[in-house]
């Protein structure tokens, strides 16, 4: 859109990556005279917002200034040798696939930085909660921003000490199991997956993205893929999570604090999804194609699974909890993304990433809403808010309550909104999958995640009348939305309201660029 | 330079040279430069032994000084020798026949040159730890052993034939042993020393065995010429030369403190006086690794066949039995942090042996990975050591409990500790500790060790589990009065002396410069992990 020159769009790209880090340390120096502001609590939280904000800038002028007319080609790249022993280079750069996450990360943030300026999770002090936040985001945005296979694996560890420690310190009723199964399930998958990230690197002699891609698995024989989809598929696979590897995800969403499962569902889930486009689609098509058919059927069967846990959750007795439920939901999500990418179409593949994107969107603002009727009413156990008839959070916070709804249809995919789309173009993919996949199984699939959406629809409308809706009880008015809430809130509305109107703005980005990688980096 | 004589034929050439009986051209140039740094300090133990003699009680402190300054004497004399090229007490190519000259008992190559600098390194460490604390030790004693010791552990990566190598390695530990029981009227100090002392006795006995054996099977000592005769052993010296190969190895192996020879860790960790356990833990450890990859890769490659998955058996099972015991540690017992990084160290040397197994099955340079890893690992693990030694000085119980809140005491002696155990866990920030562990699995991988590399990632996240568990405890909250644990740890307190209340004094100026050097180093690492990456993709010989 703007024309900025190359050496700007490579410094505003490395900028993103490195200034959290710089931020991180920054945070745990005392603050400079000047800055001192209502107390230090404040001036960290503060100097949390400036840096985050900083990034979000640097990340919509780098989306601005990026290419459109030619989304397929890497931009802004930087490639500079840092460890010639292992091959590993600091090569960074974006194309349509990986900027419309790298600025949902960064607007994810920064609102979580916002939010948390107001309304600072109980715990121990702030500086640790900033710093650590920086750290988070920094390691997310090196993950949808470097090329190289190496550093990828590193930016993919970098969030898990963060993330550990923001459940375990700043969380909820068993934070400390929470947080430790999270760090050691989801260590154990990205270790497996350095194995197979070793195996393709040490099989066709670099650890290069982009060349691996231009490649398109020419370099590696079949057994080799197959093994290297294994290992490194079974890592994304947790990290996603696709069924039956997900049940780290309720456990730390219950008990993260809002910001940290914001960000948890909104960023760190996608960076399983993306690997799978980025990595294991043109790197090892045969492999992929070996495996499609297994991926997809455990993607249905978490569509369905995630559907009935909700259902289940939902039902009025089971003490089902809010934040779990929306976790459950996420695996549902992330399984019509996981099983567009099994099409291995462009069709498939492009809704995956919009299905992305709009479930980084809606679930993240279901989570602060959700965090906000939790800190309202002190639990968000379904049974207790909503009593005998339902919580009736039209009644006593009609803003809230609209807003709850707002996100729950938008989740279960209503057209015209940001979920629908996704949801869409992967049943569209698994209609009709590539060549040599199995099409009846695929169709099979297909009705079965099509049921699925009607179960999705089922649950959040029960969400709805349990919540929202019901009879007004003579209790005190609750405090409705506030003003540094809607600041938080009214970007995610927005951007799920145009996703879901005008589509085209993020299929026109991430379609060149994944046909580029299905058709081995010949554009 | 220097003329020295050496004894004819294949017989074992040392430092110590003994006079002519021939009368041929015996006589043979000492390359003194390239035999300086284990030399120096030697030397200096000499020194440090008589001047303590004519030292009053006041002045001892000169002599933690004077071993510094040998120590850093040797490790500058490392650098002029840097172009990894020097050998001395060769064969001459009269006793050995033509073409056959290149046999020498001591080598410069790269190899020996980077475990030089980390066994003097770690030794260096190791007084800077010790500095504060040999008030209670005699000081004369305590730093004549420790630099005989490092002039031992100094000598052994560069010995090229296998009586240079069991005389160095007995160099290296025999002080140690001493070292170990050195707490005088300490009845763990003694138990631990005699545990030390036992197991390794009997592996330097197994070893000695196995040298014999290969020694009659092959007829000379130098590694490459056993290389050279092991590949056409006669027929009925088979069983015999692969009999010393195994024998060798198990003596190797006891050193290592690899899975099943690693009881004696424990025990002899905690009883030791703590710079004592670091040395141990990398000195010792370094020590027992060179030698292992010498008679390996050097001497046995003909029987890889033999030693490979042994080797990697070993490693399979020192690395899950060493994590597994940490996991169980007790965190309120008394010293177990020293337990628990005496265990972590156990696992460790697991990994270390990976990329040894790897080589028997592709390339020699995967032994790179193995040092890689032990640089960091001596960095990394000295300094966790040097901030275990900071907090023994106001809590000597050295719980895991007692870690608890120092960051609201000392934040950076616990951000550095953090640093240090994440780097061991190998997660970012520690870096280098990422790569380190990528290296090694790396090797793992192109080896075709698949499982291997599959138990070792199980593993990793094994050790997480307790490192990460002991990284949070630094950042809780301080532990209140209230709590019973501390207050029975100072019920205890008086078994381990004099120790008076555990009140916040300043860290001794060693204590904080052993802190800050590694720390800085491992920073530095992790910024440029090719600064000790690039020796896991080069052969070093």
């Amino acid at each position: 859109m703007i024309d900025i020159s190359e050496s700007v769009m490579q410094f505003l790209l490395a900028f993103i990556v490195v200034a959290p880090l710089v931020g991180a340390v920054a945070a745990l120096l005392p603050a400079p005279p000047g800055l001192k502001g209502s107390g230090p609590d404040r001036a960290v939280l503060r100097h949390g917002v400036t840096v985050t904000g900083a990034i979000l800038v640097a990340a919509i002028v780098l989306a601005a200034g990026f290419d459109h007319d030619h989304p397929s080609k890497i931009q802004a790249t930087t490639d500079i040798s840092w460890i010639p022993a292992l091959d590993v280079r600091i090569h960074l750069g974006i194309d349509g696939i990986s900027l419309p996450l790298l600025v949902l990360t960064a607007l994810l943030t920064f609102l979580c930085a916002l939010y948390s300026y107001f309304k600072m999770p109980a715990g121990p002090s702030p500086k640790a909660f900033v710093a650590l936040l920086l750290v988070l985001e920094s390691g997310t945005l090196a993950t949808f921003a470097v090329l190289d296979l190496l550093l990828f694996f590193l930016a993919f560890e970098m969030v898990l000490i963060p993330m550990y420690f923001l459940i375990a310190r700043w969380g909820g009723a068993k934070k400390q199991a929470a947080a430790w199964k999270f760090i050691l399930y989801t260590l154990l998958g990205s270790v497996v997956m350095l194995l197979g990230l070793l195996l393709i690197g040490l099989k066709s002699g670099t650890f290069d993205m982009v060349a691996l891609a231009t490649d398109n698995g020419r370099g590696l024989t079949s057994s080799v893929q197959v093994i290297a989809v294994l290992a490194i598929g079974i890592g994304l696979a947790v990290k996603t999570p696709m069924w039956p590897l997900h049940s780290w995800l309720p456990d730390a969403h219950t008990a993260a604090p809002t910001v940290g499962s914001v960000l948890l569902a909104g960023v760190l889930l996608k960076m399983g999804t993306y690997g799978f486009v980025r990595i294991l689609l043109p790197v090892t098509p045969d492999g992929m194609h070996t495996f499609a058919p297994y991926l997809a059927a455990f993607a249905v069967v978490g569509i369905i699974y995630g559907s009935l846990a909700c259902l289940a959750l939902v039902r009025p007795g089971s003490k089902g909890d809010l934040k779990r439920l929306i976790a459950y939901s996420s695996v549902g999500h992330m399984g019509f993304v996981l099983l567009g990418i099994a099409s291995m179409t462009p069709t498939g593949v492009n809704g995956a990433l919009f299905a992305n994107i709009a479930h980084g969107l809606i679930t993240g603002l279901l989570f602060f809403l959700v965090g906000a009727v939790k800190d309202r009413y002190g639990t968000a156990d379904l049974d207790t808010l909503s009593g005998a008839t339902g919580a009736a959070l039209y009644g006593r916070a009609p803003r809230l309550g609209g807003l709850l709804a707002f996100a729950a249809v938008a989740s279960l995919g209503l057209p015209g909104l940001a979920g629908f789309w996704g949801e869409m173009l992967a049943l569209f993919g698994s209609f009709d999958p590539a060549d040599g996949l199995s099409r009846p199984a695929f169709l099979t699939f297909m009705s079965i995640a099509a049921f699925g959406t009607l179960l999705t629809a089922a649950y959040m409308l029960m969400v709805v009348r349990r919540v929202c809706m019901g009879e007004k009880r003579e209790e005190p008015q609750l405090a409705d939305v506030q003003t540094y809430e809607f600041a938080a809130w009214t970007p995610l509305v927005a951007l799920t309201v145009l996703a879901g109107l005008w589509p085209a703005a993020l299929l026109g980005l991430t379609d060149p660029a994944v046909q580029k990688l299905l058709a081995g980096g010949k554009s | 330079m220097t003329t020295a004589v050496v004894t004819p034929g294949a017989v074992t050439q040392d430092l110590v040279t003994t006079a002519a009986e021939n009368t041929t051209s015996l006589i043979q140039s000492v390359d003194w430069l390239a035999i300086a740094p284990p030399v120096v300090v030697a030397a200096m133990a000499l020194i440090v032994l008589v001047t303590d003699l004519f030292l009053p009680e006041h002045r001892k402190p000169l002599l933690g000084a004077l071993t510094i300054g040998g120590l850093v004497a040797a490790l500058a004399l490392l650098v002029p020798l840097r172009a990894g090229d020097r050998s001395t007490f060769c064969l001459n190519a009269a006793a050995t026949g033509p073409g056959s000259a290149s046999a020498c008992s001591y080598t410069a190559d790269h190899f020996a040159l980077v475990i030089q600098a980390l066994v003097l390194g770690g030794a260096l460490l190791t007084a800077l730890l010790s500095l504060g604390d040999t008030r209670k030790l005699p000081a004369g004693e305590f730093w004549f052993l420790l630099l005989s010791s490092a002039s031992g552990a100094a000598l052994l990566p560069a010995a090229r034939d296998l009586a240079t190598l069991v005389v160095a390695l007995e160099v290296a530990s025999l002080p140690a042993f001493a070292l170990v029981g050195i707490k005088r009227g300490d009845r763990r100090s003694s138990e631990a020393a005699l545990k030390f002392f036992l197991s390794s006795v009997v592996a330097t006995a197994v070893m000695l065995l196995g040298v014999s054996f290969v020694y009659a099977a092959t007829g000379t000592l130098h590694l490459t010429e056993i290389a050279a005769r092991l590949d056409d052993v006669p027929g009925q010296l088979d069983t015999l030369a692969k009999a010393g190969v195994a024998l060798t190895l198990v003596g190797f192996a006891f050193k290592t403190a690899a899975a099943p020879f690693h009881f004696w860790v424990p025990d002899t960790y905690i009883g030791a006086p703590l710079p004592i356990a670091a040395y141990l833990s990398v000195v010792g450890k370094a020590v027992g690794f060179s030698g292992l990859i010498l008679v390996t890769v050097i001497a046995f490659p003909a029987y890889a066949d033999v030693w490979g998955p042994a080797l990697a058996v070993l490693a399979a099972l020192t690395m899950t039995i060493g994590n597994v015991a940490a996991l169980r540690q007790n965190a309120g017992r008394t010293r177990s942090a020293v337990r628990l990084l005496a265990w972590s160290s156990v696992a460790q040397a697991g990994y270390l042996l990976v990329p040894i197994a790897a080589a028997a099955y592709s390339s020699d340079e995967h032994i790179g990975s193995t040092v890689a890893y032990a640089l960091m690992y001596a960095v990394v693990n000295l300094g966790a050591f040097a901030v275990a030694a900071l907090v023994a000085r106001t809590s000597p119980g050295n719980r895991l409990t007692d870690y608890r809140g120092l960051y609201a005491t000392r934040p950076l002696a616990a951000l550095a500790m953090a640093f240090f155990l994440l780097c061991l866990a190998g997660l970012p920030p520690g870096i280098i500790g990422l790569f380190a562990k990528v290296t090694v699995f790396s090797a793992a991988v192109d080896a075709g060790l698949g499982w291997l590399a599959v138990l070792m990632a199980v593993n990793v996240v094994i050790a997480l589990y307790y490192y990460l568990q002991w990284t949070a405890t630094l950042f809780r909250a301080p532990a209140e009065a209230s709590e019973e644990a501390p207050a029975k740890a100072r019920e205890e307190i008086p078994a381990e002396g004099a120790a008076p209340a555990p009140t916040r004094h300043g860290a001794p100026a060693s204590l904080t410069v052993a802190i800050a050097l590694t720390a800085v180093a491992g920073v530095v690492l992790s910024g440029a992990p090719q600064t000790v990456l690039r020796f896991a993709a080069v052969s070093l010989f």
